[in-house]
C-alpha cells in the first residue's frame, strides 16, 4: 500500500491569491486614487466620509482577525478584547496630544484636560509621549503586556469557558472606570480628541487621510498572512487540539498554559495595533471603547463570518458594521433589535456563520 | 444647610442683646409699626418686639415674612387661606380682598426677621423648637453672639439646649485670648458632637512653617489633644457600624441580584447575560405598580410595594420561562453561544423597554413609611429602605433554602446540579426542571429588580451596572451553592465599602477585581468547591 | 494469528531502557521504574486514596483491578499529575519526584496515559492527531517553525498500519467508531514513545475480535515499555495473564498471578459479597 501523503497544507489556492491581489490593489491603489486623483465633483470621488468607514472598517477586521485567533481557534472566548484595541488607541492618542503642542484651546504645552484639571506637569507615564518611536513601541508593548499578566494568571489556574470569559469583562469594566476617573491623566469621560497632526503632517489632509487608509490596508493584509501562517503551523493544530480536549494535548506532552498564553498575548497585540490605527483616523478615543458591550460585539463580528475561518473574521466585521452604519443613520431605534436578532439567529442557526453558508452551497 | 449670612447673625445678637432683662407682653403700638411705610420704623419695631423675648411674638413674624401679614383700614390683619383674624387678639375678622393693604418686605427686613424668629426660637416656651434654634447657632456662631449664648445658657434648664449652647460657646471661646478660656473650651469641644471640632482642635496641634505651635500654651494643646482622642474614640463605633450596614446593604443588593444566577448557572453550567435585565424588568414593574395605584388607589399609595413583589417576580419569571424554553433549551452544552445568545436577547430587552418608557429614567419613589432612618449618632443614618432591603434579601434568601431543601422541585434541582445525566436516567423530568428553575431564578431577579428601584435610578440600562458584580458574586461563591454565593455577595459589598474610604469607589472595585483573580488562584472553583469526580465535567 | 501480531509489533522503534528524555535520565537501578509510597488523597473527608503503596518494574505488564470507587482512576490522576496527593510520594526511577511535576512534564518524561473515555482531537484527521502525538521537542516556538518531514511522515504511516487506520488517515477523528478512536488513541500513546503507559479501561466498547488484537497488542509491548492496565473485563485480564494488583478502597488488597487472586477469599469477598 502505498504511503499516504501529508494532508494538504498549502498557503493558500491560487484562486485566494488573486483576490488577496485585487483587494491589495484596491486598497493600496484605486482607493487612494479615487480620493486624490479625482475632483470632488466627478461621481466616482470617495468622500473622506466613505474613506474613514472603510478605514475603521478594516481596523475593525483587524480586531476581527484577533478575536477568531483565540476564539475560533483556541476555543477562548473573550469578552474583553475592546480592552486591548482601546489600550492601542491610548497609546496612539497619547503622541497624538502632544503633537497637539500649544494649538489646543488653552494655548498651553500641556493637554487641554491637564490644565483644566490645574495640573502643572506631566504626570512619570506620561513621559516621553512625544516620540513617535516610544508611540509605536508601547502600542505594541502595553496591551500585550497587560494581556500576558493577565493571561499568565488566568491560564495558570487554568480559568476557562463562560469563566474565562466573565473575567475578560469584568477586567475591560474595571479599565473603563478607571480610564473614567479624571485624576488617571487620560481624559476621563472625553478621552482624548482635537487631535492636529501626526509626524507633523495635518490629519485634515486629504494626503494623510489615505496614507493612513493605506496603511491600515497594509497592516490588515499582513495580519491576514500572519494569522493564516500561525493556523497553518504545528502550533496552530496544538490549539485545534486543546479547544478539542485539553487534557489530551497535556497528556501529550504540550504545556498547554504556553500555547494559549501566546496565542493570547498575540491576539492581543493586534487589537493593539488595530487601536492604534483607528484613533488618528477617527480623531477621538474615549473610555466608552472598553464598555463590556463593545467588546461583545466584536465576537458576533466573528460569529457572523464564521468562526475558525480568517477571511469570515473578516466579512464578518464588514457585515455587522456595514449593518450598524446604515441603521444608526436609517433606524437609530432598530439598531439594537436588529443586534439583538443577529446574535440569536447566528447562534441558533447560523452556527458557522456566512462561510459556512457559502461552502454548504459549494458542495 | 446653607450658612445662615453673617448679617443676620449679627441681627440675633443684636436683638436679643436688647431683650436682656426686660419681658413685656406685645405691644400694640409697636406691633402696628410693622405696618409702617418707613423700612427703618419696621425694622425697629422688628427690634422691639425680639428685645421683648416673647415667643408670642413669632407667628406674628412669620406671617410678615410670608407676606401674610396685611393691613385693613389700619388694623394688623393675618390672612391664612380664606379665613383673615387680627394679628394682636387672634379674633376672626372680616377682610374683603380689596380693601387688603399689603405690607411690603424688602431684603434688608426680611434679612432682620429670620435673625428675629431664630433669635426668639431660643426662648421658645416649645423644648423642641429651642433645640433646633441651639443647633442651629452651635453650626456657625459669631464672636458677636457670645453675650447672648452665655444668657440663654443662664435661663435655660434642657440638658440638650444646654449642650449645643455650650458647644457654640466653645466654639467662640476657643479663639479667645486667656488660655484658661481655651482649655475649657477644648474640654467642652471634646465631649461635644460638633461637626467641625475635629479639624478646630486638629489644628491647634499643628506647627507653623516656623517650627513652633500654632497653639503657645502647652496645657491647651493637652486639652485639645484629649478632646480629639475622646471625639476619634466616640465617633469609631458607628462609623465602623455604618460601614458594616453600608456593606451589608451592598451586599444584599448584590445577593438578590446574583442568586438566581448561581441556581441557573449550577444547574446549566450557562451564563445568562440577559439576567441583568431581568432586574430591570423588575424595576420597571414596580413602576407601573406605583402609577396604577396612583392612578387608581392613591389611598394606598404607600403599599404599592407589597403589590409590586408578586408582580415583578411574575413579569421576571415568565420573561424567563419564555427565554428558557425558546432560545436557551436549544444550546445545552454550549455555553459560550448560550452567553452570546443571552447578550443578544438582553440587548433587544433593553431597546423595548427604551421604546415602552423613554429612554430617560422613570422615578420610583420610597413609600413613607420606608422613608428617614435609624440616627446613630455622630452624623451617621441608616435609611429605612437600606434596612428594609437587607431585611428583604434574608427573605428571599430564606424562601429559596426552603424550596431547595423542602420541595421536590427543589430536589430535582439538587440533583440536576450535580449529575445531569445521572438524574435523566433516574426519570427527573430535566427539561421541566430546567425551565422551572429558570423562571425562579429569573423571578428573584425581578425581585431584585423591586429592591433596586428602591435605593437607586431605575432605567433601561440598569440591568448593565449589576452584570458584572453579579458575575464576580457568582465567581467567587462557587457553582451551585447557596452558602456560598451569600458569603461572596456579603464578602464583596463588605470589601467594596471597606476600601472605599482609602481608595475611592473605582479604584476599590478595581482592587475587589484584582483580589478575585488573586482569589481564585488559590481557589479555581470558588468558595466552596465541589471537588473530586463532580468538579470535572 | 502470531503472524499478525509480529505485523503489529513490526513498527516500534525501541527506545532502550534508560531512555534520556527531557536531559534526564530515569534510574532504575532496582529495577522498579514507578513507585507509589503511602499516598492518600482525599475529596470532602472521602479517601479516594488510602495510604496507597505500589510499584512496578521496568518492562512489566501489571493489571488492575478492583470495585467501583476502589480508587483505580484516581491512582493514575496522581500519576499522571491531574491529581495531587495529600500526602506520600510519587517517584519515577529512583531520583524523579513527579508529585511536583505538571501533566505535560510528566508526559515529556515517558509517561503516557489512555483515558477511560477515548480522548482525541475531534476536529483535526487521523493523521494530524497521530503527527501531534509525535515525540519530539513541544515548546511553542518550536511549534511555530516546524517543518513537517518525511521521517515523521514514515513514523506515522507505520503507525496507521499498525492500528488499522490507514485507509483513513485524512478522515476527521470524530467520525471514527468507538473501537477505532480507542485503537487511534493507543497509537497516538504509542508515538509518544513513552516507558510508561497507563491505560484506563482500553478494550471498553470494543468488539470481542477487537479485544483479542489489543491484548496481543500489549502482550507484543511487554517487555520494551511498563504498562499498567486497569480494567473490569476479566477475560481480558486473564488474557494478558501477567501480576495482577486489586485495589480495595483506595489501597491494595492482594497481589500475584491471576489464578491467586481469583482464588483469594478476600478478593470474593470485595466483588461478591455483602
Amino acid at each position: 500500500m502505498d504511503a499516504p501523503a501529508m494532508p494538504d497544507n498549502s498557503f493558500y489556492s491560487r484562486q485566494a491569491w488573486l483576490i488577496l491581489g485585487l483587494f491589495a490593489a484596491v486598497v493600496l491603489f484605486v482607493i487612494p486614487a479615487l480620493r486624490l486623483a479625482l475632483p470632488p465633483d466627478n461621481p466616482l470621488h470617495l468622500s473622506d466620509y466613505y474613506l474613514l468607514m472603510l478605514g475603521k472598517f478594516m481596523c475593525y477586521a483587524i480586531v476581527a482577525l484577533a478575536m477568531d485567533l483565540i476564539w475560533g481557534y483556541a476555543g477562548i472566548l473573550s469578552l474583553g478584547h475592546g480592552l486591548f484595541f482601546a489600550l492601542g488607541g491610548y497609546s496612539m492618542g497619547m503622541y497624538l496630544m502632544r503633537e497637539i503642542g500649544a494649538e489646543g484651546q488653552y494655548r498651553s504645552l500641556m493637554p487641554d484636560f491637564m490644565v483644566f484639571l490645574d495640573w502643572k506637569e506631566f504626570p512619570w507615564y506620561w513621559a516621553g509621549t512625544e516620540y513617535f518611536s516610544l508611540a509605536l513601541l508601547k502600542i505594541l508593548l502595553v496591551p500585550s503586556l497587560l494581556a500576558l499578566i493577565f493571561g499568565w494568571f488566568a491560564f495558570r489556574s487554568r480559568i476557562k469557558g463562560v469563566y474565562f470569559s466573565i473575567i475578560t469583562q469584568a477586567l475591560t469594566f474595571a479599565f473603563m472606570l478607571l480610564f473614567f476617573r479624571n485624576d488617571t491623566g487620560f481624559g476621563g469621560n472625553n478621552g482624548f480628541t482635537d487631535f492636529k497632526r501626526i509626524l507633523g503632517f495635518s490629519l485634515a489632509h486629504p494626503g494623510t487621510r489615505v496614507a493612513l487608509f493605506a496603511i491600515t490596508g497594509l497592516a490588515l493584509i499582513l495580519t491576514l498572512l500572519l494569522c493564516r501562517y500561525v493556523v497553518l503551523s504545528k502550533f496552530g493544530r496544538v490549539l485545534a487540539a486543546l479547544r478539542d480536549a485539553e487534557s489530551r494535548t497535556m497528556f501529550s506532552g504540550y504545556n498547554t498554559r504556553d500555547y494559549k498564553l501566546f496565542a493570547w498575548t498575540l491576539s492581543a497585540l493586534l487589537c493593539g495595533i488595530a487601536g492604534a490605527l483607528y484613533v488618528p483616523q477617527v480623531g477621538i478615543i474615549n473610555p466608552s471603547e472598553m464598555s463590556p458591550a463593545n467588546s461583545i460585539e466584536i465576537a458576533i463580528w466573528v460569529a457572523v463570518g464564521g468562526r475558525g475561518t480568517l477571511a469570515g473574521a473578516i466579512l464578518g466585521a464588514a457585515i455587522v458594521n456595514g449593518a450598524k452604519s446604515y441603521f444608526t443613520v436609517a433606524w437609530p431605534e432598530f439598531w439594537l433589535y436588529f443586534l439583538g436578532a443577529l446574535f440569536v439567529v447566528v447562534t441558533l442557526y447560523l452556527p458557522n456563520g456566512v462561510m459556512g453558508l457559502a461552502r454548504r452551497r459549494e458542495r | 444647610m446653607t450658612r445662615p449670612k453673617w448679617y443676620r447673625l449679627a441681627a440675633i445678637a443684636f436683638l436679643l442683646l436688647a431683650s436682656l432683662g426686660r419681658a413685656f407682653a406685645i405691644d400694640g403700638e409697636t406691633a402696628k409699626q410693622l405696618g409702617a411705610e418707613d423700612g427703618d420704623a419696621k425694622l425697629a419695631a422688628i427690634q422691639r418686639l425680639v428685645g421683648a423675648a416673647d415667643p408670642a411674638a413669632i407667628p406674628l413674624l412669620k406671617a410678615l415674612q410670608d407676606d401674610a401679614l396685611v393691613l385693613v383700614k389700619g388694623r394688623l390683619v393675618i390672612i391664612d387661606g380664606d379665613k383673615a383674624k387680627d394679628a394682636l387678639s387672634g379674633a376672626s375678622v372680616d377682610a374683603p380682598a380689596d380693601q387688603r393693604e399689603a405690607i411690603t418686605v424688602n431684603n434688608r427686613i426680611r434679612a432682620a426677621l429670620d435673625g428675629a424668629i431664630a433669635s426668639l426660637k431660643l426662648v421658645s416656651p416649645d423644648r423642641a423648637e429651642r433645640v433646633a434654634a441651639a443647633r442651629a447657632v452651635a453650626g456657625d456662631p459669631s464672636d458677636e453672639m457670645l453675650p447672648l449664648i452665655k444668657t440663654a445658657l443662664s435661663k435655660e434648664t434642657d440638658d440638650e439646649v444646654k449642650r449645643w449652647l455650650n458647644q457654640a460657646r466653645a466654639l467662640v471661646e476657643i479663639k479667645n485670648s486667656d488660655p484658661a478660656l481655651r482649655r475649657a473650651a477644648a474640654k467642652l469641644l471634646g465631649v461635644g458632637d460638633i461637626p467641625q471640632a475635629k479639624q478646630i482642635l486638629g489644628k491647634l496641634l499643628e506647627k507653623n512653617p516656623a517650627g513652633s505651635f500654632i497653639e503657645a500654651d502647652a496645657g491647651v494643646r493637652d486639652e485639645a489633644s484629649n478632646a480629639l482622642r475622646a471625639i476619634e474614640r466616640r465617633a469609631l463605633m458607628p462609623q465602623i457600624v455604618a460601614t458594616l450596614f453600608s456593606g451589608l446593604s451592598l451586599g444584599s443588593v448584590l445577593l438578590l441580584a446574583a442568586l438566581g444566577l448561581a441556581i441557573t448557572f449550577g444547574l446549566m453550567g450557562i451564563i445568562n447575560m440577559a439576567h441583568g435585565e431581568m432586574l430591570m424588568l423588575g424595576a420597571y414593574t414596580t413602576y407601573v405598580a406605583q402609577s396604577l395605584f396612583r392612578a387608581y388607589l392613591p389611598g394606598w399609595l404607600d403599599w404599592y410595594i407589597v403589590a409590586a413583589v408578586p408582580m415583578a417576580f411574575a413579569v421576571a419569571a415568565l420573561v424567563g420561562i419564555a427565554l428558557e424554553r425558546l432560545v436557551i433549551r436549544f444550546l445545552y452544552g454550549r455555553p459560550l453561544e448560550t452567553l452570546l445568545t443571552t447578550w443578544g436577547i438582553s440587548l433587544m430587552l433593553t431597546q423595548s423597554v427604551r421604546s415602552l418608557f423613554g429612554a430617560q429614567n422613570v422615578e420610583v419613589a420610597n413609600p413613607s413609611w420606608m422613608s428617614g432612618g435609624f440616627n446613630l449618632g455622630a452624623d451617621v443614618v441608616l435609611p429605612y429602605n437600606r434596612v428594609v432591603i437587607i431585611f428583604f434579601a434574608a427573605f428571599v434568601v430564606f424562601l429559596v433554602w426552603l424550596f431547595l431543601s423542602r420541595t421536590r422541585l427543589g430536589l430535582y434541582v439538587r440533583a440536576v446540579t450535580q449529575n445531569r445525566t445521572m438524574a435523566d436516567c433516574m426519570g427527573i423530568p430535566t427539561p421541566r426542571v430546567d425551565w422551572m428553575t429558570f423562571g425562579l431564578g429569573s423571578g428573584i431577579a425581578g425581585l431584585g429588580g423591586v429592591a433596586l428601584s428602591q435605593i437607586g435610578n431605575v432605567g433601561p440600562d440598569l440591568g448593565q451596572s449589576y452584570i458584572v458584580d453579579s458575575f464576580m458574586v457568582v465567581v467567587l461563591g462557587g457553582v451551585g451553592q447557596l452558602a456560598g454565593t451569600i458569603i461572596a455577595a456579603v464578602g464583596l459589598g463588605e470589601i467594596n465599602k471597606f476600601l472605599e474610604p482609602f481608595t475611592g469607589a473605582v479604584l476599590g472595585k478595581i482592587f475587589v477585581l484584582i483580589i478575585i483573580i488573586l482569589f481564585i488562584q488559590k481557589r479555581p472553583q470558588g468558595l466552596f468547591a465541589l471537588k473530586g469526580r463532580m468538579a470535572e465535567s | 494469528m502470531t503472524g499478525e501480531a509480529m505485523e503489529l509489533n513490526g513498527g516500534i522503534e525501541s527506545t532502550g531502557i534508560s531512555h534520556v528524555i527531557a536531559g534526564e535520565s530515569i534510574d532504575v537501578s532496582h529495577r522498579a521504574i514507578l513507585y507509589l509510597e503511602g499516598v492518600t488523597v482525599s475529596f470532602d473527608g472521602f479517601r479516594a486514596l488510602n495510604d496507597l503503596s505500589f510499584s512496578i518494574d521496568v518492562g512489566e505488564l501489571r493489571c488492575v483491578i478492583g470495585p467501583n470507587g476502589a480508587g483505580k482512576t484516581t491512582m493514575m490522576d496522581v500519576i499522571t499529575g491531574k491529581t495531587r496527593a495529600d500526602a506520600g510520594t510519587v517517584f519515577l526511577g529512583q531520583t524523579i519526584d513527579l508529585s511536583r511535576r505538571s501533566e505535560y512534564e510528566i508526559a515529556r518524561l515517558g509517561i503516557g496515559r489512555k483515558f477511560q473515555k477515548p480522548s482525541v482531537f475531534e476536529n483535526l484527521s487521523v493523521w494530524e492527531n497521530l503527527e501531534l502525538a509525535l515525540s519530539g521537542p513541544k515548546s511553542v516556538w518550536h511549534s511555530l517553525f516546524h517543518k513537517r518531514n518525511s521521517e515523521e511522515a514514515d513514523r506515522i504511516d507505520a503507525m496507521l498500519r499498525r492500528i488499522n487506520l490507514i485507509e483513513r488517515p485524512h478522515a476527521p477523528a470524530g467520525l471514527l467508531s468507538h473501537g477505532q478512536k480507542q485503537w487511534l488513541e493507543i497509537g497516538m500513546l504509542l508515538m509518544q514513545e513513552p516507558q510508561i503507559l497507563l491505560l484506563d479501561e482500553p478494550a471498553a466498547g470494543m468488539s470481542d475480535e477487537e479485544t483479542e488484537r489489543t491484548a496481543e497488542l500489549f502482550r507484543s509491548l511487554e517487555g520494551k515499555h511498563s504498562l499498567v492496565v486497569v480494567e473490569h473485563d476479566m477475560d481480558f485480564v486473564a488474557s494478558l495473564a501477567r501480576k495482577v494488583t486489586v485495589l480495595h478502597e483506595g489501597r491494595v488488597l492482594v497481589e500475584g498471578s491471576m489464578a491467586e487472586v481469583q482464588n483469594n477469599a478476600q478478593v470474593v469477598e470485595v466483588y461478591l459479597g455483602r
